[in-house]
């Protein structure tokens, strides 16, 4: 059988091109690697090698010949003993015709663009677990709560260590890691050398290896350096190889602005991280939360970024004492149930929620406060439940505004909720400005609790 | 150490030779007739597979970029022939032949080129992602560099488990330049990591040629503030791959840490499909083909020992033939992914 010689495509885009010269005239024997034709595309000239040994027995296409169409038929090669002749015979005489019409590629052909897509899975998330009657509560601190989620994990499990700057013989830049180092030594407790992007990396490769690293970042400004490996890949990983290898990692370290440090430190990633299909996003608040979600973020198969805030790790809450008090990631939680006015928010941006909550409970407003504890799955069906109850909705975070987890929830109910709204929805979000260095232009930049309660009077049209 | 593909070859012996642990090139060994045959086989599979591809990238039948190994075959197929069970491998884009060295499908690669449910990755990946848990080879990446991090926390991953295998971290003169290369060279160094850093040299960085982008073109080099050893080897000779994959995985598996290996090697065809690779004559190309072709080195000294004849070499040639045409076959005729992998393997 001859073989035929078709117009290559040269580039991901190319559609046609010019074959601008041949290189060997019918009847030259060619063997795999001869340069047989030129080809000029848009971009530039390229070469066609023959790929298979042989005499070119015909060219279809003349040299000179524009606008031909990738896939048509250029030339013809007889291969050993058949006859030249015969093998370029028959061809040619239509042959600008079927250039004209070549067939498109045979991907495009066989694609079932029609087909309709399905629409992305629900996945049900598990409720919190029970609090037994009569379980004692333990005043904690976050610092401690993070802490003793690692110690827990790390004694549980021994494919879990931690990594990072400053993690074992300082005992933490903020102490989370304290006492790590003493109870499981240097092979599980790891100092770094100041490498994010290198151990971000180092990371995720053990953890494709199938070990469950816990990174921490100093501060999550610092993990810019490293974001490359986490999205393009941590968070990809998993998908790109049909569901063969992933990541489980957690990615752990203050976020947010703390005090007077400034534009390069104060920086809320939330919003960012949220955007990547293959990330989960924790963002806790309260010390039980913490625990319980690290505990979470640590057996999760997938990669996690933990979001945490050093003005909050001094604060003391309640956490259960129980052997192994693990919550869901993906659940918000109704900090307070009210009936008036919903408040979103997480993170440090529930300590203005709060405070205004209790503003208003002096005016009468009798506001619901979500905690959503997860930024990525994001717990709609809870905020929606409640929207449908007191029918508005503001929205509070520290993060800058444009683009931000505020923006993404208000268009979420304005789709699925429209009708249950009495007011627009309001988004509260640090000023769009570097963070400042100067006290006062630094509280400027940040959300406060009048700017939450004046939203509250606003949308309950006080 | 074998020459040829060397452009300084003074100097870089000199100072091969020199301070970090006294390492210099092992002088290639003869191999058997069985690892003549072996590796004649392994690249012929390599060089076949890769031009099918670029045929049926040239039939529109595979997308997107498509980079071809074609000229670099010994490097991959030396290497592996050094490793044992459980040694794992990661590289960048241009990794076909590394797949196919892992003993990876050759179906099931071909199948991902062309964008099928029969993929690796069940056609979600493509030419650049692809990668295999049961054969150790963990891609296949896109982001010129980052395996060279990830590979380094592969090997931290075998240091953990006291387990005694290498990883096998390939990247190019271009990656080379990127700087978590050496932030990874800092941490192996630094924690003995059982990681050999392979360098393929193959002279250009898409269009960029060693001396226009290097400040420093002796690649062997690059590990000295780190303290890891380094050795040029001629990429297009099998047997001296074998040899220096030989010393670097017994190196790694004595717990003497990372190992840099330059192998000086060769691409003919562009960086990509779409690459006219203007920045270097035809001649050089040629030159390269007709002298130093790793597959025709290894056909030259079967025939001269007479362990095999030109007979039995087209043998082994359409055995390898009908293992693509049977690849290609598969790629073209199966289906195209369901529409509902769109949400699957997003998170687990």
């Amino acid at each position: 059988m001859p073989i035929e010689i078709l117009m290559p495509a040269l580039s991901p885009t190319m559609e046609e091109g010019n074959v601008s010269k041949w290189l060997k005239n019918e009847g030259d024997k060619v063997v795999a690697g001869d340069v047989i034709a030129e080809i000029e595309t848009d971009k530039a000239t390229m070469e066609i090698e023959a790929v298979d040994e042989g005499t070119l027995a015909k060219i279809v296409v003349p040299a000179g010949t524009e606008g031909v169409k990738v896939n048509a038929l250029i030339a013809v090669l007889a291969i050993d003993g058949e006859d030249i002749d015969k093998a370029g015979e028959g061809v040619g005489e239509e042959e600008p015709a079927k250039a004209e019409t070549a067939a498109p590629p045979p991907a495009a052909a066989k694609s079932e663009a029609a087909a309709p897509v399905a629409a992305a899975p629900r996945t049900e998330i598990a409720a919190d677990p029970d609090i037994p009657a009569g379980t004692e509560m333990v005043s904690t601190t976050v610092r401690e709560a993070l802490r003793d989620a690692m110690a827990e994990e790390m004694r549980r499990d021994g494919d879990v260590f931690v990594m990072g700057e400053e993690v074992a013989e300082y005992q933490g830049a903020y102490k989370i890691t304290q006492g790590l180092l003493q109870e499981f030594g240097p092979r599980r407790v790891v100092d770094t050398p100041i490498t994010e992007h290198g151990f971000a990396g180092v990371g995720v490769g053990a953890a494709m290896a199938g070990l469950k690293p816990i990174v921490e970042f100093m501060t999550f400004n610092f993990a810019m350096q490293a974001i490359d490996q986490i999205i393009n890949s941590a968070a990809k990983t998993l998908y790109m190889s049909g569901g063969q290898m992933g990541a489980p990692i957690v990615f752990r370290g203050p976020n947010g602005a703390a005090a007077r440090v400034a534009a390069q430190h104060s920086q809320c990633y939330a919003a960012w991280y949220s955007h990547i299909p293959g990330l989960k996003v924790v963002m806790p608040y309260t010390a039980a939360d913490a625990k319980g979600l690290l505990k979470a973020a640590i057996r999760d198969p997938n990669p996690i970024i933990f979001l945490e805030n050093e003005i909050l790790y001094g604060h003391s809450f309640d956490v259960p004492k129980m052997d192994d008090f693990v919550l869901p990631i993906g659940k918000a939680r109704i900090h307070k149930s009210g009936k008036d006015v919903t408040i979103v928010s997480f993170g440090i941006g529930m300590t203005y929620a709060i405070k205004a909550e209790a503003e208003l409970r002096g005016m009468g407003i009798d506001a619901e406060i979500i905690d959503l504890r997860t930024i990525r799955p994001l717990d709609f069906d809870t905020i929606i439940a409640s929207v449908k109850k007191t029918n508005r909705l503001v929205v509070v975070e520290e993060g800058f505004p444009q683009n931000s987890v505020g923006d993404h929830i208000a268009n979420q109910v304005s789709q699925r909720a429209f009708d249950f709204l009495d007011a627009p929805v309001i988004t509260i979000a640090g000023k769009d400005v570097p963070m400042p260095y100067a006290a006062n232009l630094e509280k400027l930049a940040l959300p406060n609790v009048g700017e939450v309660v004046e939203a509250v009077k606003a949308v309950t049209y006080r | 150490m074998a020459t040829a593909a060397r452009k300084a070859p003074a100097k870089s012996k000199s100072r091969s030779d020199g301070k970090s642990a006294g390492l210099s090139a092992p002088k290639p060994v003869d191999f058997t007739k069985q690892e003549e045959l072996d590796a004649y086989r392994r690249m012929l599979l390599i060089r076949r597979f890769e031009e099918k591809a670029g045929q049926l990238y040239g039939m529109g039948f595979i997308g997107g970029f498509c980079h071809l190994y074609i000229g670099q075959e010994a490097v991959v197929t030396g290497m592996k022939m050094a490793l044992v069970d459980g040694d794992q491998m990661i590289t960048a884009y241009r990794d076909h032949g590394h797949m196919l060295a892992m003993e990876l499908s050759p179906r099931g690669v071909m199948a991902e080129l062309t964008g099928r449910r029969g993929g690796l990755s069940r056609g979600k990946g493509g030419s650049m992602h692809m990668f295999s848990k049961e054969k150790h080879f963990y891609g296949g990446h896109g982001i010129v560099g980052a395996q060279v991090s990830l590979g380094t926390g592969l090997a931290f991953a075998n240091r953990y488990r006291g387990n005694n295998n290498v990883t096998l971290t390939y990247f190019g003169d271009g990656a080379a330049n990127q700087g978590q290369v050496y932030e990874s060279f800092n941490m192996a160094s630094l924690w003995k990591l059982p990681v050999i850093y392979i360098i393929e040299n193959n002279r250009y960085a898409m269009g960029t040629s060693v001396s226009r982008s290097s400040a420093e073109t002796d690649f062997s080099h690059r590990g000295a503030s780190f303290k890891i050893p380094g050795i040029q080897v001629d990429g297009m000779d099998v047997r001296a791959v074998k040899a220096a994959g030989d010393l670097a995985t017994e190196w790694c598996r004595a717990g003497k840490g990372p190992l840099i290996l330059e192998m000086q090697t060769y691409r003919y065809r562009g960086h990509s499909m779409s690459d006219p690779a203007k920045y270097r004559s035809k001649e050089e190309v040629q030159k390269m083909r007709s002298e130093r072709d790793p597959i025709e080195q290894v056909k030259a000294r079967l025939i001269e020992k007479k362990w095999a004849d030109e007979d039995e070499l087209k043998a082994v040639d359409k055995e390898v033939r009908d293992i693509v045409a049977d690849a290609a076959e598969f790629a073209q005729n199966d289906a195209e992914p369901d529409p509902s992998e769109l949400w699957t393997d997003i998170v687990l």
